[in-house]
């Protein structure tokens, strides 16, 4: 039951990390972006979550109707602003201005809302739960994953589904011909990083609800959603979720063992999967 | 004796001696009219550890105030300078900052404070460039055993003043006793320096809580900023621990809080290092803040007064609210003190223009600060000597949450102000 729990408790975590890992899926799959300012994007809408939620008084889940159009604006201006300037045949440019952007924003935070750990306050959500089959599943982490199912579901379909994703896909495939067909290629990745950068808003606030937080804890998180996204494979939204599951379920069955193991057994699953499969599991069929 | 005729060099070296004259004469104190003696201040202003130095602008400008007629040495009045730099919470950049005033700035003492992330660098700095170091916010095994001190022995010129791990067990210990509930004990470590010192089997928890008849459950280290602590829980379940300890960051402690009531796991005492230390993070918790305890070093009804301007903990404390709005913290007490302690050796130290005499001062220091006695003569182990320290509880009182000190044994003279509730 304790390995059948350890489990179920590790699947649960992946949805989070699945959470971390979506938007960089998305920006990396659609241009090519390494965003190492993503974990600090992640701290910051969990402090514009708790601005809104302080501000007007509300539950931390209805600030999503703020913060995630607050995100999605900073995304396409970050994007159109600084990064389209960076993307180019080298990849390390846009590399470096990101890292910029991550210290800027830590100490930035630091400067507005100081070193305090916050915490955002979901009332009874935070510490409810159900039994199911002799197992206690708390309400948060469930929702969670579902919020996380729903995210990815929501992300495919756009992608896939729609005439935004359509050009996603185009520029993504060949931005030079992309550009020749009547897109613009600036403002496709404007859209894509609000896009990405509204799911980091959601996977923000329930960072917030989950644990305390403070400006300096972005680059903490950065390093699952990486792992999450190689594990699953570059540009595959399933295999993200997936690869947030396999870390998550790694860590919690590591930790099982020896709680010392916890991070080390999802570092090594990353690294085995790494060696065996370098694209990942289920990598994109290749353009 | 034939009479030289002025050459070219003779000429150069005359001239030049001349124009360098009043810029060694300037710098040369012994000519001015009043001395200055600079103090060296490194904290950690910015980055994670930002909470201990929160306090630092109100604390130094109260003791610039005091400074500010000068300090009496010898008959003398001396200027007092303080230069204050940022650690950014890195021990690099503390050491390289230290560097900097020591051999930039050359002042003459130089202090630090929290956490051995700033205080070892620095008195390492100082060590090595002979100048005179106090320090203080960081409990003493990490600052002597981390610096690789050996007892008999110590430092020439590095000293350090706060309490030790024996106290925070002393204190909880003291606490839980009182309490009344099972003496089991589940424990939470990081796999951090100060997780892996409360662990270790012979100098930390396990011994002396096992001799006071606890029993320890200790599953093993985790790693910083983990997101899941179930399996923690459920060996605490099946345990039956009623107590749960440790030495955690405010993020770790969140996660844990959270998934210990999802998973039904309700203990009846919580006391943690570190995480609790300050208000804003129980306040964060929001209700699942009451009735957390943590050891408490500092407090405004610690019955002390300031040497310096004579304000009463209280009033220190207070005054910090006042200016910034903000809840006192525990920092703020020995940030003040340190300062103290800096100001009484001013004034006794024999020859202020000689390093060794300040450290002979700093070693015969017996002064009463806002913290308690400072006075290297007694301390455990050389170049250190320890504060009282007691434990609290946070309990809510209206809309806020007060320090509330429980457990007083190792030091009655800090009046109780409460009684533990269980959670």
């Amino acid at each position: 039951m304790d390995w059948l729990n350890a489990i179920v408790q590790g699947t649960l975590l992946g949805g989070l990390y699945a959470l971390f890992a979506a938007g960089l899926s998305l920006i990396f799959g659609v241009m090519r972006l390494v965003n190492i300012a993503h974990g600090d994007l992640i701290v910051l809408a969990a402090y514009l979550g708790l601005t809104t939620t302080v501000a007007l008084g509300v539950h931390p889940l209805l600030a999503l109707i703020v913060v995630v159009p607050a995100m999605a604006a900073i995304g396409y201006a970050l994007q159109r602003g600084i990064l389209n300037q960076t993307l180019g045949d080298d990849l390390l440019p846009p590399l470096l201005v990101t890292f910029g952007i991550s210290v800027i924003l830590q100490n930035a935070l630091l400067e507005v809302y100081t070193a305090d750990p916050q915490k955002m306050n979901a009332g009874a959500l935070e510490t409810a739960s159900f039994d199911l089959g002799g197992l206690t599943l708390g309400w948060l982490p469930v929702l969670t994953m579902l919020v996380a199912i729903a995210v990815i579901a929501g992300l495919q379909w756009v992608f896939y589904r729609t005439p935004l994703g359509r050009a996603f896909r185009a520029t993504s495939d060949n931005q030079d011909i992309a550009q020749l067909m009547g897109l613009n290629k600036a403002h496709v990745f404007g859209l894509a990083m609000a896009l990405a950068l509204a799911v980091t808003a959601i996977a923000g606030l329930f960072l917030g609800i989950r644990t305390s937080f403070d400006p300096s804890i972005g680059g903490g998180r950065l390093i699952f959603g990486f792992e999450a996204v190689i594990i699953g494979g570059l540009g595959n939204l399933w295999g993200t979720l997936a690869g947030g599951v396999i870390l998550g379920v790694a860590q919690t069955i590591g930790a099982k063992i020896d709680p010392g193991w916890q991070l080390l057994a999802g570092h090594i699953v990353f690294l085995l999967i790494l060696a065996v499969r370098p694209n990942g599991l289920f990598p994109r069929v290749a353009a | 004796m034939t009479k030289q005729p002025l050459n070219r060099r003779s000429f150069l070296a005359g001239t030049s001696a001349l124009l360098a004259a009043p810029a060694i004469l300037h710098s040369s104190r012994a000519y001015a009219a009043t001395p200055t003696l600079k103090v060296g201040h490194v904290s950690p202003r910015t980055g994670p550890l930002a909470g201990f130095a929160e306090a630092d602008d109100y604390v130094l400008e109260a003791i610039q105030t005091a400074f500010s007629g000068g300090i009496e040495n010898n008959g003398k009045a001396w200027n007092i300078e303080i230069i204050s730099k940022d650690s950014q919470s890195n021990p690099n950049r503390a050491a390289e900052v230290a560097a900097d005033l020591i051999l930039g700035d050359e002042v003459d003492i130089i202090v630090a404070a929290s956490t051995p992330d700033t205080v070892n660098p620095v008195s390492d700095q100082a060590e090595i460039n002979e100048v005179p170091c106090i320090t203080t916010d960081c409990p003493w095994q990490p600052y002597f055993f981390g610096r690789n001190g050996v007892p008999g022995q110590g430092f020439a010129s590095t000293y350090h003043f706060f309490w030790g791990l024996e106290d925070v067990i002393g204190a909880f210990l003291d606490m839980w006793d009182k309490s009344g509930v099972a003496k089991k004990v589940g424990g939470l470590f990081p796999n951090d320096a100060d997780g892996n010192a409360w662990g270790h089997p012979e100098l930390g928890l396990p011994k002396p809580l096992a001799a006071a008849g606890y029993d320890l459950l200790d599953p093993g280290r985790y790693q910083p900023l983990t997101d899941d602590f179930s399996n923690y829980i459920n060996a605490f379940k099946d345990a039956g621990c009623e107590i749960v300890t440790g030495n955690m960051i405010p993020p770790d402690f969140g996660t844990f809080w959270s998934q210990a009531a999802q998973q039904g796991f309700n203990p009846k005492v919580v006391t943690i290092g570190k995480a609790l230390l300050f208000p804003s993070v129980i306040e964060s918790l929001g209700d699942r803040g009451n009735g957390l305890s943590s050891e408490v070093w500092w407090s405004p009804n610690h019955p002390f007064n300031s040497s310096l301007t004579g304000a009463s903990a209280a009033e220190l404390a207070n005054g910090y609210t006042a200016a910034s709005g903000r809840p006192w913290t525990q920092p703020i007490g020995f940030k003040h003190a340190l300062f103290e302690v800096v100001a009484d050796v001013i004034a006794r130290a024999e020859d202020l223009e000689d390093p060794e005499a300040i450290v002979s001062a700093i070693a015969a220091t017996n002064v009463e600060t806002i913290v308690g006695p400072v006075n290297w003569a007694n301390g455990p182990i050389n170049n250190v000597t320890k504060t009282p320290l007691v434990a609290g509880q946070w309990q809510k009182e209206g809309d806020a949450f007060d320090l509330k000190i429980v457990a007083n044994s190792s030091a009655p003279h800090i009046p109780l102000t409460g009684e533990l509730a269980l959670l």
